[in-house]
């Protein structure tokens, strides 16, 4: 398995200048053919689901009777007004995990590209393993370790650090567990990997005698990271802080393990009315309106950052 | 001063290393409390040391059952993504077809997409067209997420390929077939081979698609998950501990084998 | 344009003392001591891995010496880090930055330097390489010699007292690195900057350096100027390096005034004593060497036209290639198999074919004398990569 050194980023990366124009001609259909099966699957069990998303937000009526479109549009209104704090927290707390990621990620990318030497592999084994051990497994690990009266808080506890959290509104009182800083903690945590291998590729990518040619003209090394360094990573900064924030802003499993009623984020909210509540509509719209959302985002961001070549 | 210097010049490394630690503690944590002894239904306050749970893996009743179930699963899955995913990776980087583009942003998307959503609207359309949720409906859903992931996986390595290199196969009597047999496939191998692990270390581990089109089918992680609600026997850990060994010595191993094949060539 | 510093006579002068890398067991510069003169162009030339780049970065300050030290002038700066040296690198394959402009690249050490108002230095600097038009195109839109002149420019700007080229044109086509040899030259003689330039190619040595040192296995060969290293070199290794010659394993006789007169098979040949670096004892093996361009050729029938007072040696020709300006003969002859001889097309004898019966002769001021205890380079051309330098300058 030669993926260690090369690990598949599931990074949408920039993708290198194309190369010799394939030949037309001879084979038209095979594309085509190549292609139907995995696009049939996609538009069926991708495409085809969203539009009955969006058809069901609309409808109305109730489990036993059936439902009916009636392009009842306020579900939307009533949605957003009921969950709007939901949707603000997912926002931030994503947001909060996705820096946090990018100051965390970017030293261990940057240790992995320029300075492991011989242990480039093992480091890069070592970032990607854990993913092995189970993301619920491990998220429940959490709750060990920031457990009330453990070593973490306890230390936390003694440098007053959890006075300060606690007059954020970060944490209560003389708890983490529970708390929006350890929901955000293992928002971190799960997506720092996804964060770490996008920038480690495009700092990887970088000539080293870049840095010295910076270095030849009076860069010191700060400057040199300023000037050089991090504008050339920045296609993995970016799609490293995509991948870090999409997931985050839809998932719930941190949330319900390590937060409490007062951290619910809008997966929550989607899987109760989904899975729980069964109101359909509801549930329809509100995971409608978080698609919408994030697409405009992530089309807004990626246009902005200049990286198009991005996708 | 030179204190101050040598931290300066290894602080990157230390920040590093710290980050480092903070992806691999839950791991400790979790392998630690394999061998832990709760006294209640929670393995989460350390009690005292023992090996029981390691001794009797299968000890919880329908553990074992969601693991098969999820190995079967994260099997087919990787089968059905690696086959399609492959496919299109070669069309879109081996051909040039009129909405090329528009293939790229649909093989984009779910990537682009937070899970909730993926899950919830496969889940509308499971309701609408009545289908019994279950084994089919995960497989069905596993195969989609997974797909992308392949392809790009795959994309990767056939873009950095020489295309000469099939112009030189072609060149020296090779047919198409025997070209892509012969030479591509070769090539891209470790792609693919990138791709399908990836699959399965996706599907394997997922819990949230699987939680909206399950239905009362349980996989591994929907057992992790219910026994978070009820109680976490530690047999949890001991699974967790060996997937993440197993995975690791994989590595190991088959970084050492090709390590000693590039020596035996050189 | 003219650099400011260096109020003394030797006050930018480059010297190495005992400068030297090993990396774990292996050696990449043994400690060499050499002083390249202010606003001389200087030429480290050497097959790939000789310790040419090492050197190079020594000075640059990229790579940290073993031993020895680095001076610029009278200043020290062997401890001091790249960006502190008054020293400038144009990279192999250039190292630009590919995220900036032409205009930003060159800036970019003005500004690293707190320099505000650039606009107008670059500007001179971009019409000085004549990239004037390429100002805000980046650099992967340029062709190849272009991004070789930003390359340049990027540096040459900073006033460096040292400016130094590691393989600058190596990355260049054939006629394109010709212009640009002449280019750099007469950029140099312009500004009349200090340039070290590590290069490969024998050729592009000796069409731009004033002085040049032969590096192989870490050492300095030879250095000299590049007439003095190609008529007279003082190691089969130089001999070889720099285009091609033919040796010839032969006894001291007797010494006759300035000469010396060897023996080799059953004639005799002279060797001035001066252009011997072999023993001079009667009975000292010595390596003759003449390189193919200096001897003629004629027909065994005509060796009686052959003036007094050359050295001359029998043979018959085995092969002979039509260069257009020259004829390329192989010669087997009984002190020397495959003899090389270059003979310029002006009046070409048509006896002369494979097979026919011939005497060579030069003037013994051409002939250099080796120690033979040397042994033998393997091949007759010299390290991988410099085939096609000697065939051109052929």
């Amino acid at each position: 398995m030669a993926t260690v050194t090369q690990p598949p980023p599931p990074a949408p990366t920039s993708a290198p200048a194309p190369q010799v124009k394939p030949a037309r001609g001879r084979g038209r259909w095979t594309p085509y053919l190549l292609l139907l099966p995995g696009l049939l699957w996609l538009f069926v069990f991708f495409v085809l689901p969203v539009v009955y998303q969006a058809s069901t937000s609309v409808q109305t009526g109730s489990l036993e009777q059936g439902y009916e479109v009636t392009w009842h549009f306020a579900t939307y209104a009533d949605a957003l007004s009921a969950y709007w704090p939901q949707f603000v927290r997912s926002v931030l707390y994503a947001a909060s995990a996705t820096v946090l990621c990018l100051v965390l990620g970017y030293p261990l990318a940057y240790l992995i590209a320029f300075r492991a030497g011989r242990r480039r592999n093992l480091i890069m084994i070592l970032v990607i393993a854990p993913f092995f051990a189970g993301f619920l497994i491990r998220t429940l690990a959490w709750k060990t370790i920031l457990a009330d009266g453990g070593p973490v808080v306890e230390v936390l506890n003694a440098l007053h650090v959890l006075d300060v959290t606690s007059w954020l509104g970060w944490t209560a009182g003389d708890r983490v567990l529970a708390t929006p800083l350890a929901v955000v903690c293992g928002l971190t945590y799960n997506f720092l990997p996804f964060m770490v291998l996008p920038l480690y590729t495009s700092l990887e990518r970088i000539d080293p005698r870049l840095h010295e040619a910076a270095n030849d003209l009076y860069a010191r090394p700060a400057t040199t990271f300023r000037r050089v360094t991090l504008p050339l990573s920045m296609p993995g900064v970016v799609s490293g802080t995509l991948l870090t924030f999409i997931p985050a802003t839809g998932d719930y499993i941190n949330a319900d393990l390590l937060g409490s009623t007062d951290t619910r984020m809008i997966g929550n909210v989607i899987q109760t009315q989904f899975l729980r509540v069964l109101d359909y509509p509801t549930a329809a719209a509100l995971s409608f309106i978080l698609m919408a959302a994030i697409l405009f985002a992530v089309t807004s961001y990626i246009r902005k950052s200049g990286t198009e070549d991005l996708v | 001063m030179t204190f101050v210097n040598w931290f300066r010049r290894r602080l990157v490394v230390l920040a590093g290393l710290l980050t480092l630690g903070y992806l691999l503690l839950p791991v400790a944590v979790v392998a630690l409390f394999s061998f832990n002894k709760p006294k209640g239904r929670f393995n989460y306050e350390w009690q005292e040391f023992s090996t029981d749970a390691w001794k009797d893996p299968c000890g919880v009743s329908g553990l074992c059952g969601s693991l098969s179930l999820s190995l079967r699963i994260a099997l087919w899955a990787t089968l059905g993504a690696t086959v399609l995913g492959t496919m299109i990776a070669f069309a879109l980087v081996r051909y040039r077809f009129r909405a090329r583009g528009a293939v790229n942003s649909l093989v984009f998307l779910p990537m682009a997409m937070p899970e909730v959503v993926m899950a919830a609207s496969l889940l509308t359309l499971f309701l609408n067209m009545g289908v019994r949720l279950g084994f089919w409906t995960i497989l069905i859903a596993h195969v989609m997420f997974c797909l992308s992931f392949v392809v790009v996986a795959v994309k990767a390595r056939v873009m950095s390929m020489d295309p000469r290199l099939e112009q030189a196969a072609q060149d020296l009597y090779a047919g198409p077939l025997q070209t892509f047999l012969r030479v591509t496939l070769p090539i891209a191998a470790p792609g693919i081979a990138a791709g399908a692990l990836l699959a399965f270390a996706l599907s394997f581990d997922d819990f949230i698609i699987t939680n909206f089109t399950s239905g009362s089918t349980v996989t591994f992680p929907m057992f992790v998950w219910g026994s978070a609600q009820r109680g976490t026997p530690v047999q949890i850990n001991v699974v967790g501990t060996a997937m993440f060994v197993v995975a690791v010595l994989l590595v190991l191993v088959s970084m050492a084998v090709g390590n000693r094949r590039k020596r035996q060539k050189a | 344009m003219k650099t400011t510093h260096g109020t003394n006579a030797h006050g930018g002068d480059v010297r190495l003392t005992g400068l030297g890398k090993t990396y774990g067991a292996f050696t990449a510069v043994h400690p060499l001591d050499l002083t390249v003169p202010e606003g001389s162009f200087f030429a480290l030339l050497g097959a790939s891995g000789c310790g040419k780049t090492t050197t190079l970065r020594m000075i640059a300050g990229l790579e940290e010496p073993t031993s020895g030290t680095v001076h610029l002038g009278d200043q020290d700066v062997t401890a001091l880090p790249p960006y502190k040296r008054p020293v400038n690198t144009v990279f192999q394959s250039y190292a630009l930055f590919p995220h900036l402009d032409v205009f930003e690249n060159v800036a970019f050490g003005l500004r690293r330097r707190g320099i505000r108002n650039v606009k107008k230095q670059v500007g001179e600097m971009l019409e000085l390489v004549q990239l004037g038009e390429q100002a805000r195109k980046k650099p992967h839109r340029l062709s190849g010699g272009q991004q070789q002149r930003v390359a340049v420019a990027r540096a040459l700007i900073n006033h460096p007292k040292v400016l130094l080229l590691d393989e600058p044109l190596g990355a260049l086509d054939l006629k394109l690195r010709r212009r640009m040899q002449l280019e750099l030259k007469r950029i140099q003689t312009e500004v009349g900057i200090t340039f070290v330039h590590v290069t490969h190619d024998q050729e592009e040595a000796m069409t731009m350096a004033d002085t040049v040192a032969v590096m192989n296995g870490g050492r300095v060969e030879q250095l000299g100027p590049p007439t003095e290293l190609y008529e007279n070199p003082r190691t089969t290794f130089v001999a070889d390096f720099l285009g091609t010659s033919n040796f010839i394993e032969a006894d001291v006789d007797t010494r006759s005034g300035d000469d010396l007169v060897l023996r080799a098979g059953g004639g005799k040949l002279v060797l001035p004593s001066a252009r011997n670096s072999g023993p001079t004892a009667a009975g000292g093996k010595v390596l003759l060497g003449v390189r193919p361009e200096k001897i003629s050729l004629v027909h065994a029938d005509d060796a009686g036209r052959i003036p007094e007072g050359r050295n001359r040696i029998t043979g018959r020709i085995s092969d002979s290639s039509y260069l257009g300006v020259s004829t390329q003969f192989v010669v087997d002859s009984p002190v020397c198999t495959a003899f090389e001889v270059y003979v310029q097309n002006i009046d070409r004898d048509p006896r002369l074919v494979p097979g026919t019966e011939v005497v060579l002769h030069w003037n013994p001021a051409h002939t250099f004398g080796l120690d033979a205890a040397q042994s033998l380079p393997a091949g007759a051309v010299g390290p991988a990569g410099v085939e096609t330098a000697a065939e051109e300058a052929a």
